[in-house]
């Protein structure tokens, strides 16, 4: 049972890891065009080489 | 130009050490144009690439970014580049564009309300998964010690996140409890409170049974419903502003050294000049002192003929100027301009039409004081028939509200409109009203504006076949260069069939009356009745006289809208009534209907005449669309109970009216007065869901058989249930 005391804090600090991602891209507008960027990646503009 | 950034900050002593404030000093020009443009008609991966890579290709443009969610692009280019050359530029490569105002989209483009609640969203969910994952250890055996550790944990995780979280719910519910009401929220707050109290003393007691897990997942899935109703209202409010800035209000003033200067129209005063080139809407409210024109009254009466305009005439802001250059000395402008007093008329309408109350709003009402009566008979009975264990009476009282809980009822409205005014975007309609789709569901009666709404207020030539080759190449060549629609409508026909313009010379315009020229030795004229000797006849018509010959006439009729055929033949076929309701003369719209099939019709009618058969329509128990584009029909769609105007329309109209058309096509009207009895039919279902739910959890929560577990699945089960039946109206 011991395995808790390393199992709980590990399971919370992935979790909030994961919530601390989110808010990066919830900040840095990556949610502003949800729609536009599902079909983006159907764009073989950039398929060669990235954007400048 | 207007658009140019110039959102720097003043210039002032203290600041004259940043550079924005020395390039100010030194009056450098804003270094780049940010512009926005409305793209109705793009839905797809190719729209994107086309409309990026043909604004990129232009030179000026230094970066074109589209968002397909708002269905606009934002475009950063060189100072001196105008929406018009960008518009241009999307026309040819087959993109309808307006032009939005980037002062009003820069305050809107960060959805801050939007993000506290994803962020809330997020922390709530984080918690509940977290909570739910130790809760299995105990609903599966933990006990003792180990039981009243992961309770411990709970607490730790729960409490702040609750804090933190369900700050919307108890905000509302404290504003509402305050006024002495009762809304939705109300039950929310005190079911998670008092789950997440009682819990904690459970935890501190040694209790078996403990409801983080269910006070988070309510908190969870209720903010999920509020985002979804947030986005929906934002979508609509932010289009509805940037629609209300489709027309960028700036004039031409001439200054008192005869100097001409673009302004904002908030900066012209009575008695100021202002210039109203060929082509460009009167920005207010004045008279002619310069000048002759003929003027497009359509927007304001809804009459097809334009009027001559010469010195001394009446303008009215709205108005388009067609012919010749004007000079306006103006006599009203912004607030006091005829546009703005016609708002006076429309609010009198809107206050009647805000007694609509939503569905979710009247179950709220039945529900709210519903639960807190059942929790509260809950526990007055236990602790009866326990003979006064108040714990054990408490707990089943917190069941009871946890298990009543308005989930599903929170998650089955906001649900069906997202998905449904979602699908009517995608179609070219944007709610503008969150109420809009329950009360088109309800319509029996479909009234049309005729001018600008069934048709696109640009004139088709109906009696060119009548006309001999030679009269046709001579009006070609007089109609050609003029910019009248009449005139272009006629060219432009005459192109097509072949025709070839005559060789003419000295072919000059005259303001406010039409075309000159010569043809050998005779005067050629084209243009009004007046002006050549002809007798006007009812038709919209257009005159050519071959020197001293007998005029001779050309007609013409409005062109359709299109669509607009096939959304009065399938709302006619949903069995609702169409009827024509015009500010025009008899003849045209006589014709129209006939060529509709619409019988019931009325021509020549006052802005107020239309209000009023709205309103007695109303009162004749009969609900009313009202599709319409004109200043004239501003009162009219505001007595309806719900309205509809094309992107095209005035300000007033798009500002009074539910529901905005952003492409040309009438026909997606039909479609959604289908979605709308679809939606609310869903919306129903949700409701039974819920209720049928509550029947069985119900029961066994007032007999104390209900457990954290218990409440748990029943909990998700019903909301992924709602959200699910939402989901099949795409």
């Amino acid at each position: 049972m011991e395995m808790l005391a390393y199992l709980i804090p590990i399971s919370l600090s992935l979790g909030a890891l994961g919530l601390a991602a989110f808010f990066w891209a919830l900040r840095s507008n990556q949610f502003d065009d949800p729609e536009g960027d599902s079909r983006r990646i159907l764009n073989d503009e950039w398929d060669d080489h990235p954007k400048p | 130009m207007g658009s140019i950034e110039t959102s720097r900050p003043a210039a002032c002593p203290a600041c004259a050490v940043a550079p924005a404030a020395e390039e100010l000093a030194e009056g450098r020009a804003p270094d780049k144009a940010q512009l926005f443009l409305s793209l109705p008609t793009i839905h797809c991966a190719g729209c994107i690439a086309a409309v990026e890579r043909a604004l990129n290709a232009m030179p000026g443009v230094r970066e074109a970014r589209v968002n397909l969610t708002l269905k606009r692009v934002a475009v950063e280019a060189e100072p001196d580049t105008t929406a018009d050359d960008l518009i241009a530029v999307l026309d040819r490569v087959g993109y309808e564009a307006h032009e939005l105002d980037p002062g009003i989209i820069a305050a809107t483009a960060t959805d801050k309300a939007g993000r506290d609640i994803l962020m809330r969203i997020a922390v709530s969910g984080f918690a509940m998964m977290n909570v739910m994952l130790l809760s299995v250890a105990v609903w599966s055996g933990a006990s003792d010690a180990t039981r009243d550790m992961f309770h411990w944990i709970s607490a730790a995780i729960a409490l702040p996140a609750i804090a933190f979280s369900a700050q919307p719910f108890f905000r509302n519910a404290l504003s509402v409890l305050k006024h002495a009401r009762l809304n939705m929220d109300v039950p929310i707050s005190l079911a998670i409170l008092l789950a997440a109290g009682m819990s904690l003393y459970e935890t501190a007691q040694h209790g078996p049974h403990a409801y983080f897990d269910a006070a988070l997942s309510l908190t969870f899935f209720l903010l999920a419903g509020r985002y979804l109703d947030h986005r929906t209202r934002a979508v609509a409010r932010s289009a509805a502003e940037e629609l209300a800035a489709l027309e960028v209000p700036r004039a031409l003033r001439r200054a008192a050294d005869g100097q001409e200067e673009t302004v904002a129209i908030s900066q012209i005063a009575v008695g100021d000049v202002v210039l109203v080139k060929p082509g460009a809407r009167v920005p207010v409210d004045g008279v002619v002192a310069e000048g002759q024109s003929e003027i497009d009254r359509s927007l304001l009466t809804g009459e097809t003929l334009p009027a001559f305009a010469g010195p001394g005439a009446r303008l009215s802001a709205g108005e388009v100027n067609l012919t010749g250059p004007l000079s306006v000395t103006v006599t009203a402008a912004g607030e006091d301009s005829s546009l703005h007093r016609m708002a006076d008329l429309v609010a009198v309408a809107e206050s009647s039409k805000n007694r609509y109350t939503s569905l979710a709003d009247r179950a709220a009402r039945i529900y709210a004081p519903g639960v807190h009566l059942l929790a509260l008979a809950a526990f007055l009975g236990w602790l009866a028939g326990t003979g006064g264990d108040v714990r054990l009476a408490l707990n089943i009282a917190v069941a009871v509200l946890i298990i009543t809980c308005p989930c599903a009822l929170g998650l089955a409205v906001p649900a069906v409109t997202t998905a449904a005014s979602g699908r009517l975007f995608k179609k070219g309609m944007l709610i503008k009203d969150g109420t809009a789709l329950e009360r088109l569901a309800e319509i029996d009666t479909v009234v049309f504006d005729k001018t600008g709404t069934l048709t696109l207020g640009t004139p088709e030539p109906t009696n060119l076949g009548n006309h001999p080759r030679r009269e046709l190449e001579i009006a070609l060549a007089l109609a050609g260069p003029s910019a009248h629609p009449l005139a272009k409508a006629l060219a432009e026909a005459a192109r097509k069939a072949g025709i070839h313009p005559a060789p003419l010379t000295d072919v000059h315009e005259v303001p406010g009356h039409g075309v000159e020229g010569r043809l050998g030795g005779q005067i050629v004229r084209f243009g009004r009745a007046a002006w050549l000797g002809a007798e006007a006849g009812p038709e919209t018509a257009a005159w050519l006289r071959v020197g001293q010959g007998a005029p001779i006439e050309f007609t013409f009729a409005d062109r359709l809208r299109p669509g607009a055929q096939e959304a009065v033949a399938a709302l006619r076929a949903r069995g609702l009534e169409v009827r024509l309701l015009s500010g025009d003369a008899e003849a045209p719209v006589a014709d129209l209907a006939g060529r509709l099939g619409i019988s019931e019709w009325i021509a020549g009618a006052l802005p107020e005449e239309k209000a009023e058969a709205v309103a007695a329509l109303s009162r004749g128990g009969r609900r009313v669309l009202m599709v319409g584009d004109g200043l004239n029909d501003t009162a009219a769609l505001a007595a309806a109970h719900v309205s509809i105007s094309p992107a095209t329309a005035l300000d007033a109209a798009r500002v009074a009216s539910d529901i905005v058309l952003l492409g040309q096509d009438l026909a997606p009207i039909a479609e959604a007065a289908t979605t709308a009895k679809k939606a609310t039919r869903r919306i129903h279902e949700n409701f039974a869901i819920a209720a049928l739910y509550n029947m069985i959890a119900v029961p066994i929560a007032l007999a104390g058989f209900a457990t954290p577990l218990a409440a748990a699945l029943a909990m998700s089960a019903s909301s992924i249930t709602v959200s699910l039946n939402a989901l099949r109206l795409r």
